[in-house]
C-alpha cells in the first residue's frame, strides 16, 4: 500500500514534468511559426487557400449558431424583462451580450472544434504520410509553406467570424423581438445605440476574438505537427486540439474579461 | 476549385465580415454619438458627482452634446473635477451656464446637465463651469425627507 | 573530386534505449547504384534520414560531397538538399496538388524560370518515368507504383547528384516492381548519377547494384560487389540472400527451453 503511493507520486511527477516538456516545445514551435510568417508577405497565395478552409468554410456553421443564439437570447431576456416593462432594454441585453462574451467566446469554440481539428487531422495526416519529411527533403522548410500559412489564416479568421457572429445574432433577435413579438423597433436600436460602446464593448471584443484565434490556432498547428503518426495518435491529436483550445478559450475569457472590464 | 473562385469567396467572407463591422458599429454601438466633428473641452466640479462614470452623456435641453471623458479628485479644494467633451457645433453656451448631474428616470443612469444661462461670452476651450448643482443620493433624500417629517410632526 | 560522395564515419545513433548503429562506417562512390541491404527494424530509413540531416546522430560524422551534414546551417544545408532528391516509401506526394504540380513543386521553391519553362522541365520529367499522360490527375487516384514514380519524377526535377530510395519496391505487384527496378536502373545510367537504394528485396535490388552493403545490428556486416556476395563465405549473409528460415538469424525469439515454458505449472 505505500508501495502504491510512491508510484502515485512518480506517477504525478512524471506527468508534470512531461507537461512541462511538451509547453516548452509548443512555445518554441510558435516562435518558429511566428518568424516564418514574415515570408507570407511574398506568398500570399497560400495565405488565401488557407484563408478559404479556415475561414469561409467555417462561415456557415457560425452564421447558422449565431442566428439562433441571438434569436434564443432574445426570447428568454424577453420573458424575463416584460414582467417589469423593460422589454425595451432586450436589444441592449442581446447586443451586449453577443458582443462582450457570446460573439468571441462561442464563436472560438466552434472555431476550434470546426477549423482546429481539421487543421490538426490536416497536418497529422501530412505526416504520417510523409508529405512534411519530402517537403524538407526538397529543402523547403514546412513550417513557412505549411504551418505559417494555416497559423496566419486562423488569426484572421477568428475576429471576422467573431464579428460576423455577433451581427447575425443581433439580427436573429431583431426579427424575434421586433417581427414575431411586436416590440417597437426604434426601441430595439434606440438602447443599444445609447448603451454600447464602440471602444469598451467592440474593439475589445475583438481583441478577445483576436487572442482566441491565435492560441486555437496555435493549438491546431502543434498538436498537428507533434502528433505521433498513426491512426491512433492523429485521434488523439485531433480530440487534444479541440479539448484544449476549449479549456484554453474559457480560461483566456475570465482573464480578459477581468482586465477589460472591471472598471 | 480554382484559385480564382477561392480567391472571390475569400473576397466575400472579409467582405461580409467588414459590412457585419459596420452594421455593429453604426447601428448597435455609440460611435455616432462621438462624431468625427471637432470638439472642446469644459471642466465642471461638483460636491459630490454621485454615480457619473467616464463616457457618461453630456446633455442641454434633453439632447446629448458630448461626454464625460475624465473623473478626478481634488483633494486640496475637496471637490470632484469632471471633464467633458462637448461637440463644437454646440459652442454657444454662455460662460454662466450651470451644470447639474440629473438622473434619467428613477433608477437610470446619471448624466450632467447644461442649463444655458445669458451672458454674453460663450464657454471656450478649457473653461471651468463654477455653478454646478450635485447629484441626488437616494439615501441623503429619503434622510432628510424623514427628518424634516419628524420636525413636522414636532411642530404640529 | 573525390571518387566518394558520402562518407560515413564511427557513426552512432539511438532511439530511446534502442541502438541502431553503433559505429557504423560507410563509403558511398560518386557514381553507380549502392544498395543497403538488411533486415527489418534496422535502421535503413533511419540511415537515409541521418544522410538528408533530418536526424542527428548521437556521434560520429557524415559527410556529402565534402560538407559534414550536421554541422551546416539551416540554409547550407538546404542547399546542399536541393542536390539530393530522396524517393520516400509511400511517395510523400503533396496530396492537395495535381501530378503536374507536384513535378513543378520544387522549381517553382527553387529556381525564377518562366512558367513555360517549368511546363518544359515537368513534362520532360514525367516522360522520362512515363507518365506524362497522368499530369492532370491528383496524387489520390494514383496506384502506389505511379505515386513512386511521379514522385522520382519530382526527386529528379532539379537535376540532383544523388537520388536516394527509400524501399522503393516493397508492396508492388511484380509490373510495377518491373518498372520501378529498369527504372532506377536506366535513370542512374541516364543521368551519371549516385544512387543510393534501400531495401530488403533482395534478388530485385542486387540485379541492378554496383555496390553492396549489408547491415545488422547497427554494423556493416559484409560488402561487396553483387557477384562476390552471392558466393559469400558468410553464414549471415547467405541466409539473407537465399531467405532461409533459420540461420544465425535463428527463427525462434530468445526464450527459455520449452520443455521448462511447458511444464512449469507441473514443477
Amino acid at each position: 500500500m505505500f508501495g502504491g503511493l510512491i508510484d502515485r507520486i512518480q506517477y504525478i511527477g512524471a506527468e508534470t514534468l512531461r507537461s512541462f516538456q511538451r509547453l516548452g516545445r509548443a512555445s518554441v514551435f510558435l516562435l518558429e511559426v511566428i518568424a516564418s510568417c514574415a515570408d507570407l508577405v511574398l506568398k500570399p497565395t497560400l495565405l488565401i487557400k488557407q484563408l478559404y478552409s479556415v475561414g469561409v468554410q467555417t462561415l456557415i456553421i457560425i452564421v447558422v449558431a449565431g442566428l439562433f443564439v441571438g434569436m434564443v437570447m432574445a426570447l428568454q431576456s424577453y420573458y424575463a424583462l416584460v414582467d417589469f416593462g423593460a422589454e425595451d432594454s432586450v436589444g441592449v441585453m442581446v447586443a451586449l451580450s453577443l458582443l462582450r462574451e457570446l460573439g468571441p467566446v462561442v464563436t472560438a469554440l466552434l472555431f476550434a472544434g470546426r477549423a482546429g481539428s481539421a487543421l490538426t487531422a490536416e497536418i497529422g495526416l501530412m505526416k504520417a504520410t510523409e508529405q512534411l519529411s519530402g517537403m524538407e527533403m526538397m529543402a523547403v522548410n514546412p513550417m513557412r509553406r505549411i504551418v505559417a500559412p494555416r497559423f496566419m489564416a486562423g488569426v484572421i479568421s477568428m475576429p471576422l467570424l467573431a464579428t460576423i457572429f455577433s451581427a447575425v445574432g443581433v439580427l436573429g433577435a431583431y426579427v424575434v423581438v421586433v417581427q414575431l413579438l411586436g416590440l417597437d423597433s426604434g426601441a430595439f436600436w434606440s438602447q443599444p445605440q445609447n448603451k454600447v460602446d464602440l471602444y469598451l464593448d467592440i474593439y475589445n471584443g475583438l481583441i478577445k476574438s483576436v487572442a482566441f484565434g491565435f492560441v486555437a490556432s496555435w493549438i491546431a498547428v502543434f498538436e498537428g505537427y507533434d502528433c505521433i503518426p498513426t491512426s491512433e495518435g492523429l485521434g488523439q491529436a485531433t480530440t487534444r486540439t479541440v479539448v484544449h483550445s476549449s479549456l484554453a478559450i474559457l480560461f483566456m475569457d475570465f482573464i480578459l474579461t477581468a482586465l477589460m472590464f472591471s472598471k | 476549385m480554382t484559385s480564382r473562385k477561392i480567391e472571390i469567396l475569400v473576397g466575400l467572407f472579409v467582405a461580409a465580415a467588414i459590412a457585419a463591422f459596420f452594421m455593429l458599429a453604426m447601428s448597435v454601438s455609440n460611435m455616432s454619438s462621438y462624431g468625427a466633428g471637432d470638439s472642446y473641452e469644459i471642466k465642471a466640479r461638483f460636491d459630490n458627482i454621485g454615480g457619473l462614470k467616464v463616457r457618461s452623456p453630456v446633455a442641454a435641453g434633453g439632447v446629448t452634446i458630448g461626454r464625460v471623458t475624465e473623473i478626478q479628485y481634488n483633494s486640496d479644494t475637496y471637490e470632484a473635477v469632471v471633464s467633458m467633451t462637448i461637440e463644437e457645433q454646440y459652442n454657444k453656451f454662455p460662460v454662466d451656464t450651470a451644470a447639474s448631474i440629473l438622473t434619467s428616470g428613477l433608477l437610470g443612469e446619471q448624466f450632467v446637465g447644461f442649463e444655458p444661462g445669458a451672458e454674453e461670452d460663450f464657454l471656450k476651450n478649457g473653461d471651468v463651469i463654477d455653478l454646478t448643482q450635485s447629484a441626488l443620493v437616494l439615501e441623503q433624500i429619503i434622510g432628510q425627507f424623514l427628518y424634516s417629517q419628524s420636525d413636522d410632526e414636532k411642530t404640529e | 573530386m573525390s571518387d566518394i560522395l558520402v562518407k560515413i564515419r564511427d557513426l552512432h545513433f539511438s532511439r530511446g534505449d534502442r541502438k541502431i548503429f553503433d559505429g557504423l562506417s560507410l563509403d558511398i562512390p560518386r557514381k553507380g547504384i549502392t544498395a543497403i541491404m538488411g533486415p527489418s527494424g534496422t535502421g535503413k530509413t533511419t540511415l537515409l534520414k541521418l544522410i538528408g540531416g533530418q536526424l542527428t546522430p548521437d556521434q560520429g560524422t557524415i559527410e556529402v560531397d565534402g560538407l559534414n551534414v550536421h554541422q551546416l546551417s539551416t540554409r547550407k544545408l538546404f542547399e546542399l538538399r536541393q542536390r539530393m532528391g530522396m524517393l520516400f516509401q509511400s511517395g510523400a506526394l503533396l496530396t492537395d496538388l495535381s501530378v503536374f504540380e507536384n513535378v513543378a513543386y520544387p522549381l517553382r521553391e527553387h529556381t525564377k524560370l518562366s512558367d513555360a519553362m517549368i511546363r518544359h522541365l515537368v513534362l520532360l520529367k514525367l516522360n522520362a518515368v512515363g507518365l506524362r499522360g497522368a499530369a492532370d490527375l491528383m496524387p489520390s487516384e494514383l496506384s502506389g507504383g505511379m505515386s513512386r514514380r511521379v514522385a522520382l519524377a519530382r526527386a529528379i526535377a532539379l537535376d540532383p547528384m544523388m537520388i536516394m530510395y527509400d524501399e522503393p519496391f516493397t508492396g508492388q505487384d511484380p509490373i510495377s516492381k518491373g518498372v520501378l527496378v529498369s527504372l532506377i536502373s536506366e535513370l542512374n545510367s541516364a543521368l551519371n548519377i549516385c544512387s543510393i537504394v534501400v531495401s530488403h528485396d533482395v534478388p530485385d535490388t542486387l540485379s541492378i547494384s554496383d555496390h553492396v552493403h549489408f547491415i545488422s545490428a547497427g554494423k556493416i556486416v559484409e560488402s561487396g560487389s553483387p557477384e562476390t556476395l552471392e558466393n559469400s563465405k558468410s553464414a549471415w549473409t547467405l541466409q539473407f540472400i537465399h531467405g532461409d528460415a533459420d540461420g544465425p538469424v535463428p527463427f525462434h525469439y530468445p526464450a527459455n527451453p520449452i520443455l521448462d515454458d511447458l511444464y512449469m505449472d507441473g514443477k
